[in-house]
């Protein structure tokens, strides 16, 4: 309390060299994206003439309109339900499958528990990239090219998942687990009753995580998609680009970036408090 | 309402024996406790009568059926926690309505249920509350009244009062009691406070190392305790023992003499039966705990009245007791 004077000194000089920091810093990261919005709202003759604008145009409503209901390959509208499609297929597919291997692993004594755990575990060291060859192989053997279930299925495994609900279930008190079994719960009572509810901050935050992993896939659909119509966005702005001499529709394509950024963003926006919560504390 | 029967019951974890067979007839409506040292099997010996531990050998009887292969909710029991155990997303109501609720009572009895639940422990105004928003005797409550709504009849307790501060735990302790005399239900009861075991039970099972060292009245152990344990850990303060020899007995086999503290009278050196030095007192308002150091180093305790007047730390002083008093024990501990 002696030097609180010299603290609060010391702090408004501070605080105005941190904000000129992180305002700084922020521009730097903003630009690009800025870019991409004003590009986004001009003529391709305004970009292609230099030097390029720094502010919006005119044709905000024209591009975004012709983005969306024709695009280049497909209408980016299509791609995005195709993304939505497959981004919340393996979130939902992801959070249901490790919740019901992790209570699996966590409350049951089976043969070959530890290892069906460590086997889960060592997943987590081959990322979809490593196993990519064999996984296209049998994705095309069942005929699942070109399809939703193509998108979802190989990426739906999730270790990381997996991994986080047993941890923690396991600082779930035991007696609760005896509670319900004294109260006369099934084990998928308990399940649905007490250990969902009280994970349910963990699954809004593993939501937005992998929601955005889902989302920002582009390896796997740039493989299995040939079809335009079956694109995800991510990879679709990337088929957009000229090959060759061609030309290039580029205020379609920013403003196409664009569209591609809105979805992550209003998850992240919409679920903020409870994906902060979830990765803070457990609530217990 | 039932009677419950232990019948030699075992348990093993693995190669070890945790319990190496208990026998007790239970009569309806009785509340036993069973008390001993942490790690004497006491928390396991409760679990297998709930059915969360299996049997290794031997048999549990509620009212008169062998319900060794039933599960928890099949036993007709209801369990209360050390932890309390309460679903943490889950109001008061929801907690103790949640096992009516999978039974498929009907929802206007699940409300009067728990209603009336409510009004015995004084809960009322925290229905709708979280566990979290209660302090930890109205959280024990809870935990009671999800017990009592299932009208069971056999209640277990796990240490219930061990997370409660001391001023609390006497309070809850007597609730426990009105509400088991009230409800008139079997009870078992476990506690590693011997206190706890002496006010509560109507007849307590002493355990030491997975055995059953005495079951009986408090009171009755108290005053006749079967083996050296026993004598040792009920009682505060506890049995001072003597090496037979220094204590002048000539009984063939005891190796040991117990008196309790308040049966020994502290006199003038060179009378009474035994030598001693105070080593120091505690005054304690109504009573006074002298320690004493006998020739060969044991340290014994008296409990003296605080109207007596008490020989000043340092000095010598002679020890007597009635032969009343005496407790005999072997050198297995057993008495004799």
């Amino acid at each position: 309390m002696a030097d609180h004077s010299g603290m609060v000194e010391k702090r408004g000089f501070g605080l105005w060299m941190t904000h000129l920091g992180l305002i700084i810093g922020l521009l730097f990261v903003f630009f690009p994206i800025w870019l991409a919005l004003v590009a986004s709202t001009v003529t391709q003759a305004d970009i292609m003439d230099p030097p390029m604008p720094l502010l919006p145009g005119e044709h905000f409503f024209e591009n975004y309109r012709k983005a969306l209901v024709s695009g280049i390959n497909a209408p980016v509208a299509w791609m995005m339900v195709n993304s939505m499609i497959m981004a919340l297929g393996i979130a939902f597919g992801k959070i249901v499958i490790s919740l019901l291997s992790a209570f699996a692993i966590v409350y049951f004594r089976f043969p070959g528990r530890r290892t069906f755990f460590w086997l889960i575990f060592l997943t987590l060291m081959l990322p979809v990239e490593v196993r990519i060859v064999p996984t296209y192989e049998v994705v095309a053997g069942f005929g699942m090219l070109n399809s939703y279930s193509g998108l979802i299925f190989p990426l739906i495994a999730s270790a990381t998942a997996t991994f986080l609900f047993r941890q923690f279930f396991m600082t779930v008190p035991d007696e609760l687990a005896e509670a319900a079994r004294v109260d006369g719960a099934s084990p998928m009572q308990f399940f649905r009753d007490i250990l969902l509810p009280m994970s349910r901050t963990n699954i809004a935050a593993l939501f937005v995580i992998l929601f955005i992993y889902g989302w920002n896939q582009y390896l796997w659909p740039l493989l299995i998609t040939t079809d335009p119509s079956m694109n995800t966005i991510v990879m679709g702005i990337k088929q957009m680009f000229p090959s060759g001499d061609d030309f290039a529709d580029w205020p379609v394509i920013m403003a196409t970036s664009i569209l591609a950024m809105i979805p992550p963003v209003i998850v992240v926006v919409g679920m903020q408090r409870l994906f902060i919560r979830g990765l803070v504390d457990s609530e217990k | 309402m039932a009677t419950v029967k232990l019948d030699s019951l075992k348990k093993s974890f693995g190669k070890t024996e945790v319990i190496h067979g208990v026998d007790i007839d239970i009569k309806d409506g009785e509340f036993i406790v069973i008390v001993g040292p942490s790690g004497c099997g006491k928390s396991t010996l409760l679990r297998m009568v709930a059915g969360l531990e299996t049997v290794t050998s031997g048999e549990v009887q509620i009212g008169g059926a062998v319900v060794n292969d039933r599960e928890p909710m099949d036993r007709d029991i209801a369990m209360v926690f050390q932890n309390y155990a309460l679903y943490p997303h889950m109001s008061v109501f929801d907690n103790m309505a949640y096992g009516l609720k999978i039974a498929g009572t009907p929802k206007a009895d699940i409300i009067e249920r728990v209603d009336t639940a409510a009004k015995l422990l004084q809960l009322q105004p925290y229905l709708k509350r979280r566990p979290r928003e209660l302090s930890g005797g109205q959280r024990q409550r809870v935990a009671m009244g999800r017990a009592i709504v299932r009208k069971p009849s056999v209640f277990l307790f796990d240490e219930p009062l061990s997370n409660l501060d001391a001023k609390l735990r006497v309070q809850m302790r007597l609730e426990i009691k009105q509400l088991q005399r009230r409800l008139g239900v079997t009870s078992l009861y476990v506690t590693h406070d011997q206190v706890e075991a002496m006010t509560l039970a109507d007849r307590m099972i002493v355990m030491n190392g997975g055995v059953a060292d005495q079951i009986g009245a408090p009171l009755e152990v108290y005053a006749n305790p079967a083996t050296e344990f026993v004598a040792g850990f009920i009682g505060s303060p506890p049995t001072n023992f003597v090496n037979a020899d220094l204590a002048g007995i000539r009984n063939g086999e005891a190796a040991k003499l117990g008196v309790r503290p308040e049966h020994l009278t502290v006199l003038p050196t060179g009378s009474g039966r035994l030598e001693a030095r105070v080593m120091y007192t505690e005054a304690l308002g109504a009573e006074t705990l002298v320690h004493l150091e006998l020739a060969d180093g044991a340290m014994i305790t008296a409990r003296r009245s605080a109207t007596e007047a008490s020989a000043p730390e340092g000095t010598e002083v002679g020890l007597d007791w009635q032969d009343r008093d005496e407790m005999l024990f072997d050198h297995t501990g057993k008495r004799c």
